[in-house]
Parts: C-alpha cells; structure tokens; sequence
C-alpha cells in the first residue's frame, strides 16, 4: 500500500490541454473519486496514474517515488476497466493469475492468492469458467480479482459500472465498497455518476474542464459546495438556481428572486452576504429545501404559492416542477401533498441551507 | 378463451408461412443448381481418372460414366511413369517454407501497424495493401531479374523467395484489420499485468486473434499451393519443378493429352488444399467477417 500525490500536472494531446495543472495528494488507503462530467480529464488523470499516457509536465509519485518514467508494469498498481478488459481465451483463474505468472510467482502462491481473492468475491465456483460464459456483474468482479490477487500498491478503477444495469450497479458499488473496507488498498476511482462518488468515496474530487473544481469529503461537497459547477453537479435532482438580488431591509436582507417573490435571509448568512447587497447573484436552494410547509418549520415568510407545471412521482417522494421567472424548479414534496399540473401548490422554501454564487468568479459566497 | 382468440382473423399470418416455404424453396433451388454447376467439373475429373486410356480415347463412349469397368491405371502410371512425386514434394518443402515465413511477417508486421503508435505508420498499412494490388503477370518481369541475380533461377527456393510478395501484403492486411477489432483494454491490462510487447504478442494477440490468423495461413497455403506464372517462369528442369507447372508440362506433350492422368494429377494436387479448408472452413469465415458485426 502507497500514497499517491500529483504535483502540477498538465497533459496536452498536442493542442488539447486534457489536464491543466492538477495537485492532488492521495494518502495511504484512502478511497478518492475523480468525478466529473464527459471530457474533464478524470480519466486521463487516472491513466496517467496507471502509467497508460505520458505526463506532458508535473510529476506523479506513487510511494513517495516519482513514477513518471517507470513503465506500468513496475509501478505496482492494478486496474479494472470499464469494458472489464478480461482475456477471452483465459478461464476467470488463468485471468486472475496471468500478472502472477508473468511475475514468476511460485504455482502454490498464485493458487492460494486466487483462491482468496475469489472467495473475497465470491467468484470460487467460477473458476474453470471464460469470460462469455460470464454475467456482466460476474465479469466485473473477476476484472476485480484480478486486481485484487496482484496485491498492488493502488487499485485504480476507470469507471468499471458504466457498463451494468441499474440494479447490479447499486449491487457492485456495495462491493467494491465491501472489498476496500478489507482489503484497504490506497484507491483511485474515476466515474461520471456522481451517486457512485458519494457513496463510494472517502473524498470526491470534482474535475471540469481540465482542472479541480473542489477536493472534498461527500458531506462536504454537497453542503459547502466551493463553486457554481460542484453546486450544480453533485446532487440529484440538481440543485435550483435563479438569478437573485440582495436587498437591505432595515437590520436585516431580503433575498429577491422575481418581483412577486422574495424572502427574508435567515439571519445566520447575513453577515456574510452584507457586502454583496444590489449586486446580481445566483441563488442556489437543493430540491429537498423546497417542502410542502410542514408542521414545526412553519414560517409564513418562507410560504409561496405556485402553479405545477410537470409532476414526477418517485414513490415515497414526489418532484414538483414550477417556474419562476422563466426558469424552472423543481420542490421535492411529500406524495400526499403534491397537487395536479395547472394546479396551485402551497410551497415552503428553507433558506438555512441556501447558496448564493457570484456570477462573476462563479464561486459560493 | 381459446374461442375468443378464433373470433379475430389472424392478418396476414398465413401469408407469412407462405413467403417463408416460398423463399425456402427458392433457397435451396438454387442451392442445388450451384452445387451441381460447381461439382460437375470434379465428378468429370474422378470419373476421367478411374478410366483406360483406350476408354478416354474413344469418341463414342459416354464421358460421364464409366462403362469398361473402374482402373487405378492412371494413378499407378502417374505416380511410376512420371516425376509428378518430385513435384509434389517440391510443392510441399515451397508451400511450408512460404506459410511459415509469412505468417511470422504478417504477424509482426500487423501486430506493429496496428498497435505501436510510430511516424507514418498508416500510411504504411496502405502502402503494404497497395502493393498486393500489382498483379504477379506485371511483377515476374522485374522478379526474374532480381532471382537471376541472387543465382537461384531453376530453383525452388526462388519460389520460397517470391511468394511472399503475393502472401505477405495480403495477410498483413487480414490481420492488422483482426488485430485493430481487438479491444485497446486488452492491451492495456497486459501492460499493467506486467507484459512486454512480445508477451503480449504472443499470450494475448495470437490467441485471440486465432480466427484471423488461421485465416491468413490458408491464404497463404492456397497461394502458394496453386500459383503459376512464377514457376512457369522462373523454373525449367523437372526436379524442381512444382505441381501446378509440372503436371501440365510433363502430360501434355506438343498436341498429346494424356487426359487420365492429367484428371489424376490434378485430383491428388487438389487433395490437400480441400483438406484444410474442410477443417479450417469455419475459421476462415470467422476470420474474413471479423468486426463486421458488434460481438
């Protein structure tokens, strides 16, 4: 087991800059999650790591050495892909022991390490078995075994879930989830499905564009998002945003959002948002925060009505969409409480957990 | 229940078992019409080989049957009379000398284009396929100058030499479109796995893309099995002289067929080439159509 740190690094494919001037630091048997939308980087990251794709500048260490120069093969690390990328011609157990017997490891070591890594995933009555005989779910964690039996420094995953069904998906999280709490190897895991980072990781780091939006604890990143992206990213449904303008109101601020709606701002925030009144800004409230007004948050400030336009019941919750202003909303509200489209709905908005980003640095306040 | 569902009228049901027995017979039909077109001229050939020379000879017997009883004279005398065991042997050492050569190029040769990223190397590929489109009547002439000059005119290692010129573009290209079907994954697993590119070439590639190059092989086998316009040309004496040039050479003399053996000699010369395809078929196929479908 190893730490992983990145330092400056950028990666260009000759006018493309894939990666621009990441740092990032992994420490021993921490589980990251390189998140981030089509195109950000976050595989190219973790090819880099892998040893797949040169380091245009920067270093990588693995263990405290740099491994820019070192070859895959001797950096120790293992990795499962998203295509699982398992021999076809190999049985599970000849896939699994293809890096030990390369290595020269003796045959009754290779045989009680497969046998082991198997019956961590319980893939032992799967051995004898190639990869078309396989499930898909079956196929990813013989991908994982064989990682597993190498013993690496580093498990990296390069969204290996995309492929599975809904259903298996949530299964295989659990797994790998289950595998790292035993196994505890230092972990590098890249997806787009930001449900897979939250419930996966130890810390997320969201990537855009090339660079880190925010590094970052799951908890964290959804309550204090840094910027107007990680905001807008994590979460589903998304968060609400509107363009909204701060107004002083005696003491205390009011927050406007259309000229038929504004709010009082809970006095916690108004301190900080003060030096941003008659400024343009984005307000930013989470679907949860906006309820059916329930029994002990009664606050008939808080209170709006809206016209439903779509309603998307989801069984023990449903969303209800409006608009306002011309942007729509969506309020996650109890099934009971949600009203037909074209009908008003009494609504209530808790403002103790809003977001205000400065369009200008697209940063949170 | 069962009434209800009689009730409605089943559009269109009938028909469709109509269309299906109608294009089944219209399948195998045709079917047999090819298969008798194709094996007519084989059929001729046993038949012709299995009779006298007087039999062959004489213009008032039916040619598709045999009528003066069956006789293995033609294979005897072909096999005694003739030097057609010296051809067939030099046919052998030509053919296994080619295939093996080939396939060792084309393999690295393919593995290289269609893996390892260097400086013009697409447009290698292209040139390797160009290359095969020049056809052999154009490519003997400059040919049998180079052989002249390297001294092995009026030998069969000179055939071990040109023949790949036909094999080895051809193959190549087979197997560097078999090789690019491969998953780029595959690959990089092995590198992580801790594979250089030889163990990856031949723990990875080459079992996987079996199909492809068995494919390639019994291109190979086929070419240089049946080529002609190189031996005609670059060969003279007997004793190196290959099947398909020798038979014809040493049985037709001036206007005298000797159509017994001539159908004997091309059956035996045959034998081989259908023997691997009989087995190899399905691969073959498996290699030709490999990407054209997702797998």
């Amino acid at each position: 087991m190893a730490d992983v740190a990145l330092r400056d690094v950028v990666k260009r494919f000759d006018e493309v800059e894939a990666v621009r001037n990441i740092s990032l630091n992994i420490p021993d048997s921490e589980f990251v999650v390189l998140v981030g939308p089509s195109g950000c980087g976050k595989s190219t990251t973790l090819r880099m790591i892998a040893g797949l794709e040169e380091v245009t500048e920067g270093e990588i260490l693995i263990g405290g050495n740099v491994v820019n120069d070192v070859p895959p093969k001797d950096r120790d690390i293992a990795m499962v892909f998203q295509n699982y990328a398992l021999y076809p011609h190999m049985t599970v157990f000849e896939n699994m022991s293809f890096g030990l017997r390369l290595r020269r490891t003796p045959k009754a070591e290779i045989r009680a390490r497969v046998e082991q890594a198997a019956k961590i995933l319980d893939i032992t009555e799967l051995l004898d078995r190639r990869p078309k005989q396989l499930s898909g779910g079956q196929r990813q964690r013989v991908a994982m075994g064989r990682a597993i039996v190498r013993n690496p420094k580093v498990f990296l995953f390069d969204e290996p879930l995309s492929n599975l069904d809904a259903k298996l998906r949530v299964q295989m999280r659990t797994e790998i989830k289950r595998v790292h709490q035993k196994v505890k190897t230092t972990t590098v895991y890249v997806t787009h499905d930001q449900v897979e980072a939250m419930t996966l990781a130890d810390r997320v780091v969201v990537m855009n564009g090339g660079r880190i939006e925010q590094i970052g604890r799951p908890h964290d990143l959804y309550h204090r998002p840094k910027t107007h992206f990680v905001a807008g990213f994590i979460g589903s449904p998304a968060m609400n945003f509107l363009p909204a303008r701060l107004q002083p109101n005696g003491e205390a601020l009011m927050l406007r959002l259309s000229p038929e709606l504004a709010f009082p701002v809970p006095p916690a925030h108004a301190a900080r948002y003060r030096p941003s009144v008659g400024k343009d800004l984005i307000f930013g409230l989470r679907p949860e925060h906006i309820t059916e007004p329930r029994g002990e948050e009664r606050d008939p400030r808080y209170e709006f009505s809206m016209t439903v336009d779509v309603i998307e019941p989801m069984g023990m919750e449903t969303m209800v969409f409006f608009t306002v202003h011309g942007k729509e909303v969506c309020a996650r509200v109890e099934p009971t409480a949600a009203k037909p489209p074209g009908q008003p709905i009494r609504l209530y908005a808790n403002l103790n957990h809003m977001h205000l980003i400065d369009p200008a640095t697209e940063s949170v306040l | 229940m069962t009434a209800a569902v009689a009730e409605y009228p089943r559009a269109g049901g009938a028909s469709l078992k109509r269309n299906r027995r109608w294009a089944l017979f219209t399948s195998y039909f045709f079917l047999i019409l090819f298969a008798i077109f194709f094996l007519t001229p084989p059929y001729y050939m046993i038949v012709t080989s299995l009779k006298s020379d007087a039999e062959v000879a004489h213009l008032a017997s039916n040619p598709w049957i045999i009528a003066n009883g069956v006789t293995l004279e033609q294979y005897r005398l072909l096999f005694r009379e003739t030097d057609f065991l010296i051809y067939f042997k030099n046919t052998v050492i030509v053919t296994l000398c080619v295939v093996a050569i080939t396939m060792v190029v084309s393999v690295l040769a393919a593995f290289s284009l269609s893996r390892m990223r260097f400086w013009g190397s697409g447009i290698l590929a292209t040139g390797i396929f160009l290359t095969y489109l020049i056809p052999d009547t154009l490519l003997f002439i400059p040919l049998f100058q180079i052989v002249r000059g390297l001294g092995l005119l009026n030998s069969y290692w000179s055939m071990v030499l040109v023949y790949p010129t036909l094999t080895v573009p051809f193959c190549t290209w087979i197997m560097i479109g078999y090789f690019q079907s491969i998953p780029k994954e595959l690959d990089e697993a092995a590198l992580i796995d801790g594979a250089g590119h030889m163990q990856m070439l031949l723990k990875i590639f080459i079992p996987v893309a079996l199909p492809g190059i068995i494919a390639a092989t019994i291109f190979a086998f086929t070419v240089s099995w049946a080529a002609f316009v190189y031996p005609i040309a670059f060969l003279f004496s007997a004793d190196q002289q290959v099947l398909t040039v020798g038979t014809v050479t040493s049985l037709i003399k001036a206007d005298v067929y000797k159509w017994g053996m001539l159908m004997a000699g091309a059956l035996v010369a045959a034998a081989p080439p259908l023997i691997v395809y009989a087995f190899l078929m399905d691969y073959y196929i498996a290699g030709l159509t490999a990407g054209a479908t997702k797998g």
